[in-house]
């Protein structure tokens, strides 16, 4: 790997060098290093682009990283990635992809990962969405995460999308089982004539089932924003959406919750509110010698943080 | 220390009409005090507190800090300066940590031990806050005293506080008195306290009373506060 390369993946890892544990990195499109360990398998798939990730009933403690970096400009790709998780594990799986673009043609990658979470078992899930590069072209992601958790499994999603990505649809669709819990934070900023879109869809299918979606995003500049959540309560459940908005500049949002309850035992919530930063706090900020744009700098970061 | 020259300020009322909040005033402080500003409500004293942090601005009139002309600076460049501001309702924020704030006004890297020893100064026990968020989730009394932690950790010559006491229960109000005295008795910095509170009053070297935006009186503590506590009705600055 370049140091372009080796750059985009610090970014999205915070990684300085190859994980431990199992990991599979791309760049450019193919496979270019990869790892198993006694627990977890990582096969290329036959039939499409992707790979699939086998995580034996019982793994504790282990991690697996399966970056993606793309630094070559016009590079369209599309990746397929199943996480087949057994029972009572407890994995935290670090995916993420980096793009620089230094050219004019678009570059881009979209991602499908669906995960089949075993029963009993515990998943982080942490992914990073960076872009870089002075080129014209644009850099565009997609991804798609698919969930299906097991009865009593447990998922904590956390996506972050912070810098350089100039458009992205992002949806994210979930079935919960009996007794398990779904767990998403969502960290989102835009800028310049960014445009972002990010769409849940869960459906809480098992008794004593829950989720928690939450959303917080920053819109700067000419950038705009639509946030999708969509709680189904299909058994005695419970969910709650949460989407918490910063808007600057000339930018645009639209929050929309949605929760339908099929169920006269869902206990179902959503929650949206968008402003722009309080002037107080600003106020406060500038009291302790801050400048007006160091002031919003501060306050922006500590809210995605 | 401070000096305000024939300051004035107005806002439009209902009609669109200008109303004088403060007018005319011209106070000066002196090095190295404790001054209490009081009151009846709505007389101007925060008002007055904001106009010499630069949150508001006069529409006519000079502030002088240490003889230099502040008028036309911004709220950065005061608080640059020296000056502190305590605000009778701290803010809330999303994300900001205990810690960043102190962090913050302390203008420098900082331990969490170095940020601890300020918690405690206010009387709360830094472990269970330097990493809480300074949001909704702390009620009025615990962000007050963060709030005074922060004007402690700015250590600035001049630290205004609007009504420290407001929000706050009696054991708080309590070490409050004690904060200030320790302040007052352990810096040569000088501290403006807007205070209806007779207790804080007491503490006070220097009392200016400010009623519908004039000064109504200014002096040692020894020859105001007596007056003030003839009671409301009969008091002669009230009038």
């Amino acid at each position: 790997m370049d140091q372009i390369q080796m750059t985009l993946l610090e970014q999205i890892t915070g990684l300085h060098e190859v994980p431990a544990g199992a990991y599979n990195i791309r760049a450019n499109g193919e496979s270019v290093q990869r790892s198993t360990t006694a627990h977890i398998d990582i096969v290329t798939k036959e039939d499409k682009p992707g790979i699939d990730i086998i995580i034996r009933p019982g793994t504790k403690n282990e991690s697996v990283h399966i970056p993606v970096v793309l630094s070559q400009s016009g590079l369209t790709e599309m990746v397929y990635n199943d996480f087949h998780i057994g029972e009572d594990c407890d994995v935290t799986i670090v995916a993420g992809c980096g793009i620089h673009n230094g050219g004019d043609r678009d570059s881009k990658h979209d991602g499908i990962h669906s995960f089949y979470v075993g029963k009993g078992s515990r998943i982080r899930y942490v992914e990073k969405h960076y872009g870089s590069g002075e080129g014209t072209g644009e850099r565009i992601m997609n991804p798609i995460t698919n969930v299906e958790l097991a009865e009593n499994s447990y998922m904590e999603m956390e996506t972050v999308q912070i810098k350089g990505v100039d458009s992205t649809k992002r949806i994210t669709n979930a079935t919960i089982g009996d007794g398990a819990k779904l767990i998403i934070t969502e960290r989102l900023m835009t800028h310049g004539s960014q445009y972002a879109e990010s769409e849940f869809n869960v459906d809480l299918n098992g008794i004593d089932s829950s989720t928690n979606v939450i959303s917080r995003a920053v819109a700067k500049d000419d950038s705009r924003q639509l946030f999708l959540a969509k709680i189904n309560g299909n058994q005695k459940c419970a969910g709650h959406s949460e989407c918490d908005a910063i808007i600057m500049g000339n930018a645009k949002i639209s929050a929309v919750p949605e929760i339908t309850a099929n169920c006269v035992d869902a206990e179902l919530i959503h929650e949206a509110a968008i402003g722009k930063i309080a002037g107080e706090q600003l106020i406060k900020l500038m009291t302790l010698g801050l400048t007006e744009a160091q002031a919003e700098e501060q306050i922006v970061n500590g809210f995605l943080k | 220390m401070l000096e305000l020259v024939n300051l004035s300020f107005q806002v439009p009322d209902s009609t669109g009409k200008p109303k004088e909040i403060i007018k005319n005033i011209n106070l000066t402080l002196k090095d190295h005090t404790l001054t209490a500003i009081t009151g009846p409500n709505g007389g101007g004293k925060s008002t007055l507190a904001k106009l010499i942090m630069g949150i508001e601005r006069p529409t006519s009139g000079r502030i002088l800090f240490d003889g230099l002309d502040i008028t036309d600076m911004s709220i950065t460049e005061r608080a640059n300066a020296g000056i502190s501001f305590a605000f009778q309702q701290p803010v809330r924020f999303k994300g900001v940590k205990v810690k960043d704030l102190i962090t913050l006004a302390a203008g420098s890297k900082l331990s969490t031990a170095g940020a601890c020893e300020y918690l405690s100064k206010v009387g709360l026990c830094a472990r269970d806050y330097i990493n809480r968020d300074v949001d909704g989730s702390l009620s009025g009394g615990e962000l007050k005293r963060i709030e005074i932690a922060t004007i402690i950790a700015r250590n600035t010559p001049l630290s205004v506080f609007d009504e420290p006491e407001a929000g706050i229960d009696l054991w708080s109000f309590n070490n409050l008195i004690k904060v200030f005295e320790a302040l007052h008795e352990t810096s040569e910095n000088s501290l403006l306290i807007i205070s209806h509170q007779e207790r804080i009053l007491n503490i006070a070297d220097e009392i200016v009373v400010i009623a519908d935006g004039l000064v109504k009186a200014q002096g040692p503590k020894d020859s105001i506060l007596p007056e003030l506590l003839n009671g409301t009705e009969g008091c002669k600055f009230y009038q």
